[in-house]
């Protein structure tokens, strides 16, 4: 337990253990467990179906989100892949619980590992290519991977789809948003967990001198090839897991969804989020579902509004626009995304009423 | 035999087209580094600007076309100056997801004013430039977007060995500190080259629409097509993504006439990881060489 502190003025820090320190205060800490309480408590028995169907949405974009900044934001690997990582698992999945009866908790797994070994096989590039070459690599990658999943119909079956079996375990089944609330949210809760320690250990370490200055990684001793293969599968390993979670939750899925424009939001979430920053993909994920819901209403609102379906407007492209306008001006005013306002905010409460 | 050859003239047709359009994104990339991910929503942007000024505003062809050039150019320089300005010596991740947030935004523009319909031209090429060489036919968009193109890669052959901003074009794209410390204006280049680099696209994108019909979605597809065509040729080779172009066309018609029209779509793609894997800086790229 930290003692009872605020937050210092500057960096006091004396040793490496409270360099990794997770919480620098008790209060984070205690801060944290009151949201995961009332998270846990209260949300999932208070909220009307809709809104739990839209934290859901989150809960499960989320775990995509802290895979594609782990990419991204820590081992600075761009990869427009995510969105077909992300079906992948969702596919891997769905076979899985309907060709070979696997138990969810088997196949969910299941579909992360298949598709870490995909995301693998999609990072051999990155062996040679850095920058935007390794860019256009992975789109090639998005296309190939998405061409699959339709044309390989004897397993995928195409166009058609899949239905999955509700996931059932000991006579009890998870169906309905309050159930999945509850399975999305701990599963949620286990992947931040573990990809916050991962970014503390060894690995992170090697990561982030990857991204900081490849050479100087590889001059210090870390086979870099190793470590972005191993960055790959990670990251794939999460979007595969979140997208078994999401075949589960939708229970049928077609190849529709998962395009290119799956790939940009992922990777919109890690920017406005925050790059290199894990709590920083959940703000980006919510941020980017709340997005597409409120423009939803909004058109939905503006359709049955007389005047304008008279003049004759469509207004669903709106979406569209406002999409690429919030990318393009998070990048142009806070390219460090949502974290980082979070971050300020904090200082300038710390520092009230002397900030600078 | 002749099944071959309409495929043999139909893919360097196609790939024509597509070495036309990666053009603009070549120039953009020579003189700036950016990926242009909206280069398929300029093309379109270009496509649908002239559609309004000889559909709507009865301009006539010619007028209409120059109008649109000089709408283009000048719509480039505003995107250089408003949105790319702020990013220079910024991490690639946020140029490239700039132009993939002004992607959306043009695409979502373009619907909201001309919707996701197909709409065309009217008919104005002569019928002269109609080919027909015994069994194999060629329309005359083809012939004439073989002209324009021709008269481009000419014309920019030209402005780039001969006039001086093309000189500073090329000195930024080869060292920008270099260009800097000599007294190129490099600023104006970048704004230069996007504005140039605009007009060839949207140059490229009524050029497509004359043949296919113009369509948002078409379009922003053949702005994602040119990315194989743009590795094939080297990045920053305009000559490499002509004859990219009419590999990568060749290489699609071939394979939707004698393996799968399915997989017509993703054959550039794995062509592009290939060459990626054996020789990233393309035909006729520059290799960059690192030195620590």
């Amino acid at each position: 337990m930290k003692k009872l502190s605020f937050h210092p003025c500057g960096n006091y820090r004396e040793n490496y253990a409270q360099e990794l320190a997770i919480f620098d205060t008790w209060f984070g800490r205690v801060c944290l467990g009151v949201f995961l309480a009332v998270l846990f408590g209260v949300a999932p028995f208070m909220l009307s179906p809709y809104l739990l169907y839209i934290l859901n949405t989150i809960g499960i974009l989320a775990i995509g989100a802290i895979g594609l900044n782990i990419l991204i934001g820590y081992t600075g690997q761009i990869s427009l892949g995510h969105g077909a990582f992300f079906g992948v698992g969702a596919y891997a999945a769905a076979i899985l619980a309907t060709r070979l009866d696997v138990p969810f908790y088997l196949s969910i797994p299941a579909a992360g590992a298949i598709t870490a070994m995909v995301g693998m096989v999609i990072g051999i590039p990155s062996g040679r290519l850095k920058g935007l070459y390794l860019t256009i690599a992975t789109l090639a990658g998005q296309f190939i991977i998405e061409y699959v999943l339709i044309q390989w119909e004897s397993l995928t079956r195409g166009t058609m789809g899949i239905t999955l079996p509700a996931p059932k375990i000991f006579n009890w089944t998870i169906a309905g948003d309050q159930a999945f609330f509850f399975f999305i949210f701990i599963c949620l809760v286990l992947t931040t967990w573990f990809a916050v320690n991962i970014m503390r250990s060894k690995y992170g370490r090697a990561f982030i001198a990857i991204r900081d200055n490849d050479r100087a990684a590889e001059g210090m001793g870390i086979p870099i090839f190793k470590y972005k293969i191993l960055a790959f599968a990670i990251s794939s390993f999460y979007a595969g897991f979140a997208g078994a979670l999401w075949a589960y939750y939708m229970v049928s899925i077609t190849t529709e969804p998962f395009n290119l424009g799956l790939s940009v939001e992922f990777i919109a979430m890690v920017i406005i989020g925050g790059m290199g920053n894990i709590p920083g993909a959940i703000l980006g994920a919510t941020f980017i579902t709340l997005l597409n819901e409120a423009l939803r209403f909004v058109t939905g609102i503006l359709m049955n509004v007389g005047m304008i379906t008279s003049m004759g407007l469509n207004i669903a492209p709106l979406r569209e626009f406002v999409f690429g306008l919030a990318i393009v001006l998070f990048i142009l005013l806070e390219p460090k995304g949502i974290a980082e306002l979070w971050r300020i905010l904090r200082s300038n409460f710390r520092l009230w009423p002397f900030s600078y | 035999m002749e099944f071959f050859l309409q495929l043999l003239v139909n893919g360097i047709c196609v790939g024509l087209l597509y070495g036309i359009s990666a053009m603009g994104f070549v120039m953009i990339f020579k003189a700036s580094s950016v990926l242009n991910f909206a280069h398929g929503e300029l093309l379109a942007l270009g496509a649908f600007f002239f559609l309004s000024l000889v559909t709507w505003g009865k301009l006539p062809i010619a007028a209409s076309f120059i109008l649109t050039l000089v709408g283009c150019f000048i719509l480039g320089f505003l995107i250089e100056k408003f949105f790319l300005r702020p990013l220079i010596g910024e991490k690639l991740i946020f140029v490239i997801m700039l132009t993939v947030g002004l992607a959306a935004m043009f695409k979502g523009l373009i619907l909201l004013i001309w919707g996701g319909n197909l709409h065309t031209y009217p008919e104005f090429l002569p019928e002269s430039l109609e080919l027909n060489l015994g069994a194999i036919y060629v329309a005359p968009v083809y012939s004439a977007s073989l002209v324009i193109g021709v008269i481009f890669l000419v014309l920019f052959g030209l402005f780039f060995k001969k006039s001086s901003q093309g000189i500073f074009m090329r000195s930024v794209a080869d060292n920008q500190k270099a260009a800097l410390s000599l007294g190129v204006n490099v600023r104006r280049v970048f704004a230069l080259s996007w504005a140039i680099a605009a007009m060839v696209a949207c140059m490229s994108g009524i050029v497509l629409g004359i043949i296919n019909g113009v369509n948002v979605h078409d379009l922003s597809a053949i702005g994602l097509k040119v990315f194989p065509v743009v590795i094939l040729g080297g990045l920053d080779s305009i000559g490499g993504a002509i004859i990219a172009g009419i590999i990568i066309g060749l290489l699609e018609t071939f394979t939707g006439g004698y393996l799968s029209p399915s997989l017509r779509d993703v054959v550039p793609y794995i062509v592009l990881v290939f060459i990626l894997m054996v020789k990233p800086y393309g035909l006729f790229g520059l290799v960059e060489i690192e030195r620590v």
